[in-house]
């Protein structure tokens, strides 16, 4: 679909004989992946589907609710609006990568709290939150509230979260 | 200690077998004595109880959670009680979710709010009974009275002599199934009672695959639906040829999930469309895409409804009597006539979706001779029916396994998506995994209906409530509980209910009716106290004394002691009577789902937008098994419910949603959610009951008070914030 990334250095192959498409090299959770897809396939597809990693979720696809939030160079950022073509030569971090044994600062303060209810927004949540304490260790109730009003909790476990935030926080000093 | 006869005759057939490895398996039917009746007439999703347990040689207990777990955390809290009555350490217990089977368990499906009582005395049951079991085995190989040996935490004990469960549990797997068991006293407990944390916590923060959408198999393809764009609109016809040639496309199809002629549809088969076209591909990006290529044409089947007409008739019927009333009592019409001060409102809310953040999705591999279906659903054996009805299979030839659901709030109950994904996988001959689109999800639902309701009071000229009116108009049914309180405390008493139908598929949505109802009964109280000159927790508790002491009729679905407990412990620990300045605080109390709530509401205003500061919320659902997870319960229920009340609604236009997406329908997010949350649970040793719905209802009436007194202004229409109200 996408043949034209500019700068982007990827080897352009026809398939289906109407549409491009291209091999990327990627860098997730530390480790080198290549995956032949269209450019502009979303890096969350990409992640559930080509490397099966299910852990980043799909919500909304259209950056409003943050279930599908990973960390791209250490930002938090929503995967079902961020092109593939976009984000080679970065480095992701989902949550399968966040930590080798679950045990992060946030990860950790997420079960000191019992914070899930259904969950599928929890991992969204965790990622967004660990972006958050990695460039300011110490928010305060208002800069939790606007770092992570883009990520919804349907089951309603902000308060939870908010009080998880700031346990890791205390676990981070 | 209470004594119970074990239920386990030949309907439950209780089956007792060796592990391989040694250790011994137990399998329970425990819902055989549930009427099925109950739990059509009011499917409920916080409960779901059946289960299975096994004993492993070195001790550990496996407990199979056969109902899925929707966020209610019932793989954790269930299990909790079998441990209990087992007698083990919780560190001895893992839970696994089992799949539906029919023969093992009976009874799969969300129970009402009736079978709960007889869930917990079941779990009970069946971990007492595997208990005994293993006190007889040991005392057997000991030679000694079976009334002379104890236990203790996963060890049989006699004098200085032990002996692990695991070890005594291969003979214990012999041992006859005994007529009697005794259960422990409540105040013995050292699991239920006690915090514990969700069992698949650790799973969930580091996203391990748990949920319908995670499923993923060997050449699985991926479908997608398109529906009619709007509610009364069929599919005319199909130019699918540009989609088709598009990369990764497998197939383009039609589809009918229409239950065939001569077979029974289920209740759980509500849905919106049954005629779909279905993009079938790689990928779900490239079906994506390809959807956005068809050529579809849609035709009018029957007429396009519109919000405003829905508000218009609704008010219509409001301004009808219901011939026969759903309640009576005294003569309120003359009452009304006599009154010194006659208060009458009219609340309103608009259709909800349920919006669970995991959309709809399902897993199907129909062969030939047998179908395998995963995901989300919490009505399994529904859905074998149906499955079986429309792919012309027989039951035992389907099998269903349920995941984890990202949310239900009453939405799996209607599992017409695993219909959907069936169907297409017959078709296709290929596993298939149906994905919705949030766009797919939201306007296609089993929406929470529209309500009106008119409230009238009379007040003598002594402030006495002397006459109440009640009237209720919705979509597919009318909000009105007739025997609900204010029911039995007014000699004068008339409920009435009518009925709108619409093309508009409806359904249930977490506390259904009372989700709507409560907080508009709670903001009129407000009000009528408030004429009345009246503390609103005094006036109330003055009802609640008029029911006990003296009530009117006899079918008051409440008890009004333990309303008043509630209410007057709420007044207690948020010190109601003292008032601070700048916080404006609104009160209410509602019974549902056999549990009674208070709660009292702070708000505060911030740079001129009120903000909650902070909620107080008593709850007496009987005996609460896990305080960590019912507090969890409880605080996102209120958090649905300020949510919901002040941001939310779907809304029609011709027949088309207008709302699709988390950009145009508003949910509650961390900002405006209230700062700070006690709960109180009432310690009375009832069994448990409801603890999943029944914060919900009332904190909208306890958000409008508050409101009121913050801003000056009544709100009467939710969402709220369509009144100029933001939170935050
Ligand atoms: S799925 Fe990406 S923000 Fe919702
Ligand atoms: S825990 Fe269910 S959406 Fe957040």
């Amino acid at each position: 679909m996408n043949s034209d990334q500019d700068g982007v250095n990827c080897k352009l192959f026809q398939k289906n004989n109407t549409q491009f498409m291209a091999t990327y090299n990627l860098k997730i959770n530390g480790q080198r992946k290549e995956v032949d897809a269209d450019g502009d396939t979303p890096l969350l597809w990409v992640l559930r589907e080509h490397l099966n990693l299910v852990g980043t979720k799909f919500g909304c696809g259209i950056a409003q609710c943050g279930a599908c939030t990973v960390q791209v160079d250490g930002e938090a950022v929503r995967s079902c609006s961020l092109p593939i073509s976009s984000i080679e030569d970065k480095s992701v971090v989902t949550i399968e990568g966040l930590s080798e044994n679950g045990d992060h600062p946030v990860q950790k303060a997420w079960i000191e709290h019992d914070v899930p209810q259904c969950g599928y927004c929890q991992a969204g949540q965790i990622m967004n939150a660990a972006a958050l304490l990695d460039q300011n260790p110490n928010p305060s109730d208002q800069e939790i509230d606007s770092a992570m009003n883009g990520n919804i909790c349907r089951c309603g476990t902000y308060v939870r979260i908010k009080a998880a935030i700031k346990t890791a926080a205390a676990y981070q000093e | 200690m209470t004594l119970i006869k074990t239920t386990y005759d030949r309907r439950s057939f209780i089956k007792v077998s060796t592990l391989s490895s040694g250790g011994m398996l137990l399998g329970f039917s425990w819902l055989a004595s549930c009427k099925p009746d109950q739990v059509v007439n009011m499917p409920k999703e916080w409960f779901d109880i059946n289960g299975f347990l096994k004993i492993a040689d070195n001790g550990l207990v496996t407990i199979m959670s056969p109902n899925p777990e929707i966020g209610q955390n019932v793989k954790t809290s269930m299990p909790m009680i079998i441990a209990e009555e087992l007698d083990v350490s919780w560190d001895q217990v893992t839970v696994e979710q089992a799949g539906f089977n029919i023969k093992k368990y009976t009874r799969q499906l969300a129970g009402g709010s009736q079978s709960i009582r007889q869930g917990w005395e079941s779990l009970r049951m069946a971990g007492a009974t595997a208990r005994r079991m293993l006190m007889e085995a040991a005392a057997k190989q000991w030679d000694v009275p079976v009334a002379e040996v104890t236990t203790e935490e996963g060890v049989v004990k006699h004098g200085d002599k032990t002996i692990g469960y695991g070890e005594i549990a291969a003979v214990a797997a012999t041992v006859t199934v005994p007529e009697e068991v005794e259960l422990k006293d409540p105040k013995d407990f050292k699991i239920i009672g006690t915090p514990r944390k969700n069992v698949d916590g650790s799973k969930i923060v580091s996203g391990k695959p748990l949920f319908g959408l995670d499923t993923q198999r060997e050449g699985m393809l991926i479908a997608m639906i398109e529906h009619p764009p709007a509610f009364g609109m069929k599919l005319k016809s199909l130019d699918s040829s540009s989609a088709k040639a598009m990369p990764g496309i497998h197939d383009v199809i039609t589809i009918n999930t229409s239950v065939p002629e001569g077979k029974e549809a289920q209740w759980s088969d509500t849905n919106a469309f049954n005629e779909l076209v279905v993009v079938v591909g790689a990928t779900t990006w490239q079906v994506m895409k390809a959807k956005k290529a068809l050529k579809v044409s849609w035709e009018e089947e029957s007429p396009p409804e519109s919000t405003s007409d829905h508000i218009k008739s609704m008010y219509d019927l409001l301004g009808k009597n219901q011939k026969e009333p759903a309640r009576l009592d005294g003569d309120p019409k003359k009452t009304f006539r006599n009154a010194a001060k006659v208060i009458e409102r009219i609340y309103s809310a608009p259709f909800l979706a349920h919006n669970t953040l995991e959309p709809m999705n399902f897993f199907a591999d129909v062969k030939e001779d047998q179908a395998e279906l995963v995901g989300p659903v919490q009505t399994p054996e529904f859905m074998s029916k149906t499955a079986s009805a429309v792919l012309g299979l027989p039951e035992e030839k389907i099998s269903i396994m349920m995941t984890r659901m990202g949310g239900g709030f009453g939405r799996r109950l209607y599992g017409h998506f695993g219909i959907e994904a069936a169907i297409i996988s017959q078709k296709v001959k290929a596993p298939v995994k149906l994905v919705y689109s949030r766009e797919d999800d939201m306007t296609q639902g089993t929406y929470r209906p529209t309500y009106k309701v008119t409230y009238r009071a009379a007040l003598d000229k002594n402030n006495n409530l002397i006459g109440f009116q009640v009237r209720g108009a919705g979509v597919h049914g009318s909000p009105v509980f007739a025997n609900r309180f204010p029911a039995g405390a007014v000699d004068n008493y008339l409920a009435e209910n009518h009925t709108l139908e619409s093309n508009i598929s409806t359904g249930a949505w977490r506390a259904p009716r009372s989700n709507f109802i409560a907080g508009a009964e709670q903001a009129f109280l407000d009000e009528v106290a408030e004429a009345a000159g009246k503390d609103p927790i005094e006036f109330r508790l003055e009802l609640f004394e008029r029911a006990i002491n003296d009530p009117v009729g006899e079918d008051n679905d409440y008890d009004a002691k333990r309303y008043a407990g509630v209410l007057k412990l709420v007044r207690e620990k948020s010190n109601w009577s003292q008032s601070t300045p700048g916080v404006y605080r609104g009160v209410s109390a509602y019974f549902c789902h056999n549990s009674y709530v208070a709660q009292v509401v702070d708000v505060v205003m911030k740079n001129n937008q009120p903000k909650v500061q902070k909620i107080w919320c008593a709850i007496d659902c009987g005996i609460v098994v896990n305080p960590e997870g019912a507090r969890n319960q409880v605080e996102g229920g209120m958090v649905d419910g300020i949510g919901h009340a002040m941001y939310s609604e779907m809304t029609f236009k011709n027949g088309r949603p207008e709302q699709n997406n988390f950009d145009s329908y508003r949910l509650i997010r961390h900002r405006e959610a209230p700062v700070e949350i006690e709960t109180y649970f009432v310690d009375n040793g009832i069994d448990p009951t409801g603890l999943g719905e029944p914060s919900l209802p009332p904190i909208m009436g306890a958000l409008a008070n508050a409101l009121a007194k913050a801003t000056g202004e009544r709100l009467y229409e939710q969402p709220f914030v369509g009144q100029a109200i933001e939170l935050g």
